[in-house]
């Protein structure tokens, strides 16, 4: 009989290109996903080589990072218009489809990645950008690189890479009532630390995993480089299958059921070994509130912020801690919040609106919180609007954007002033992520949502039946 | 790239962990479309205060530590954003070596990309060297090709480096031009898909 092997091994041998002793292999990429910020000096080294790209056919660029979510007739930094304009030029010179500003197909190369339907299993899949582990949710290789090895892929479309070690991240039980797979992540990460996954490409496994729906394992997959790893997969199911069917870029009728056999047999063989394995319990979760600077620095929202004497690393938490304008032992639903953002990679999918807009509906913003919602794309955009998400939230006082980073890197003119404090949907709230001196909470969307109302954050699990809690602040 | 073999230089210490690449280079600073020109912005927002004057009290700031060319700090130095702007900014800025318990993948990657020599060492090590430092007084010589870092005037140390890292630092290849030859296992894999 042969071995059993994870899905890591299986996609790994199937790209490897050429192999030599000590050496790292170069592999196959099927998926190259570009956009405007980790791009230029890619294209402008080819050029400097007289190089072409070898596989534009595999290659799909988009602009997300730097976009207005507003006004976008006039794009007022002349300095990101010239960065977008310079990934208009290289898809036009070396032959890449680009989902433009105004294109229907516009929108975070990682929601439009599986949305299109361009993910798939078993594929290697890369960009210039860390959270491409986001399309590991489908039982892809994927990962993120640097500008260089943008440059590599574009005129070689391959990559060396070290075979990495296994690690599996088992999620036994299941997740309790308005605990989320966003609550589920920030755990394992707040739990095991922000770098044990270096080294490792992490395979989610277990039973609250499986049940788990495609947008949901994204967001997990999402922020498996929070903890180290340059990538996170979840072997693919029928759950995969379902959600691929019928999209633009898989193959239709009867080539569907063949590449879903295929895909179907990616998954890790029953009793495949790997170099590590950590266990979570699901039902232990709660909803997370991180306090922090980094995404490890979490508390569940009943918790407080920790104990400087106890820390392992006090001046570390110490310099987070006055960061953050945050006391030790400082319950989490004390602290305020003056901006919310719904948004982003991690949290920015349909299925993120529905849940948020169920909690602020028929509710107002707090006074003096500024809140927005940023779709993924312009295709979740148009369906959020069809169910009349987009009414919900601006009932009660949000802000309704274009599909984009936004808020969550600040990039374009989405910025919390310094000082602000925001309970956000993204992934990382490291300093100045979301602005200068600002200050980054990092929650579900459904936390994110309540905090908009109250104005400082509630546990979701209590929340819907109350009328409102802020008489107490 | 620049090959690099045997490096000379001042180093400085950043005792913190989770140095991330927004720290090293901030978002505002990625809108450039060139290589170059990224180490006025290194650390910006730990280096220099909202009004752009420098904070005197950060590391790169202070007299003793500068022209330093080699960085110590804390565990997952580099960790967050595949930004390879970080390590154009550190190189730039005159950064040759940077020497941590640990290192980011993405980053650890950018940086040997870019000739820059990321060197893992034991965290007891690197705390010792940091209290010398921060007098401004470590001078290190780095030794590529033996694996060996002298402090001047003290103790030698081996290091480990992967030997094909270490091959393409020393000559300062280009990995594009060294995949290129391999067109034709790249044509086969291509035909037999
Ligand atoms: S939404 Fe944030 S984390 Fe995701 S790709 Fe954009 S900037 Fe990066």
């Amino acid at each position: 009989m042969e071995k059993a092997k994870t899905i890591i091994d299986k996609i790994w041998e199937k790209h490897v290109v050429h192999r030599e002793e000590n050496k790292p292999d170069l592999l196959y990429i099927d998926l190259h996903l570009v956009h405007e910020v980790t791009s230029p000096q890619a294209f402008e080294g080819l050029r400097l080589n007289n190089r072409k790209v070898r596989r534009p056919d595999l290659t799909f660029a988009t602009v997300d990072h730097n976009v207005p979510t507003k006004n976008r007739d006039v794009i007022k930094d002349a300095v990101s218009k010239k960065q977008m304009e310079a990934l208009k030029t290289n898809c036009r010179d070396f032959g890449i489809t680009l989902a433009d500003m105004f294109h229907p197909n516009q929108g975070i190369v990682h929601v439009i990645g599986p949305e299109l339907g361009l993910t798939q299993p078993g594929k290697t899949i890369v960009c210039g950008d860390s959270h491409t582990s986001t399309h590991g949710a489908f039982g892809a290789l994927a990962f993120g690189i640097g500008t260089s090895e943008v440059e590599h892929v574009l005129a070689t479309q391959t990559l060396w890479q070290e075979r990495p070690k296994t690690l599996n991240v088992k999620v036994e039980g299941d997740l309790g009532p308005g605990v989320t797979a966003k609550d589920l992540i920030l755990a394992i990460i707040s739990k095991f630390g922000v770098k044990f996954g270096t080294g490792y490409v992490m395979e989610y496994t277990g039973k609250a995993i499986r049940s788990l729906t495609m947008e949901e394992r994204m967001t997990v997959c999402n922020m498996s480089i929070e903890a180290g790893a340059r990538a996170g997969l979840i072997s693919p199911d029928q759950t995969t299958v379902d959600y691929l069917k019928g999209r633009a870029n898989v193959p239709q009728a009867d080539a569907f059921e063949k590449a879903a056999k295929s895909w179907l047999a990616l998954a890790t063989d029953e009793g495949a070994a790997y170099d590590k394995t950590v266990t979570i319990h699901a039902d232990e979760v709660e909803p997370q509130v991180s306090w922090g600077t980094n995404p490890g620095m979490c508390a569940p929202i009943n918790g407080s912020t920790p104990t400087i004497a106890d820390s392992d690393h006090p001046e570390d938490l110490q310099r987070a801690l006055a960061y953050m304008d945050l006391q030790e032992n400082q319950p989490i639903t004390s602290i305020p919040i003056d901006h919310v953002f719904i948004g982003s990679c991690t949290n920015s999918r349909l299925s993120d609106l529905r849940k948020a807009s169920q909690i602020v509906v028929g509710k107002k913003v707090k006074e003096g919180v500024r809140a927005i919602v940023v779709p993924g794309s312009f295709g979740v955009k148009m369906q959020a609007e069809k169910e009349g998400i987009d009414t919900i939230f601006k009932d009660a006082g949000f802000e309704w954007r274009e599909a984009g980073c936004s808020m969550c890197l600040a990039m374009n003119d989405d910025v919390v002033p310094p000082g602000g404090r925001c309970a956000s949907t993204s992934n990382r709230n490291f300093e100045g992520r979301q602005g200068n001196g600002a200050r980054t909470h990092l929650v579900s969307p459904e936390m994110a949502a309540a905090a908009a109302i109250e104005g400082h954050f509630v546990d979701v699990r209590t929340y819907a039946n109350h009328q409102s809690t802020s008489a107490a602040f | 790239m620049e090959a690099i073999q045997v490096h000379q230089g001042k180093a400085i210490a950043m005792d913190r962990s989770n140095i991330d690449t927004d720290q090293i280079i901030p978002k505002q600073f990625l809108k450039r479309i060139e290589r170059t020109g990224f180490g006025q912005f290194l650390f910006y927002h730990w280096r220099f205060d909202d009004d752009g004057k420098e904070r005197p009290e950060f590391e790169l700031n202070k007299q003793e530590n500068k022209g330093a060319s080699i960085l110590l700090a804390g565990e997952n130095f580099g960790c967050g954003s595949s930004r390879e702007h970080a390590p154009w900014a550190l190189l730039d800025y005159g950064f040759r070596v940077i020497i941590a318990p640990s290192f980011a993948d993405i980053f650890y990657n950018n940086a040997l990309k870019n000739g820059i020599v990321p060197i893992k060492m034991d965290e007891t090590v690197i705390k010792k060297w940091m209290a010398v430092a921060e007098q401004g007084k470590l001078e290190l010589v780095v030794d590529l090709p033996e694996q060996e870092i002298t402090v001047i005037g003290g103790e030698k140390i081996h290091f480990d480096i992967p030997a094909y890292h270490k091959e393409k630092l020393i000559n300062g290849w280009d990995d594009i031009a060294l995949t290129l030859q391999l067109e034709d296992d790249i044509a086969a894999y291509e035909a037999a898909k």
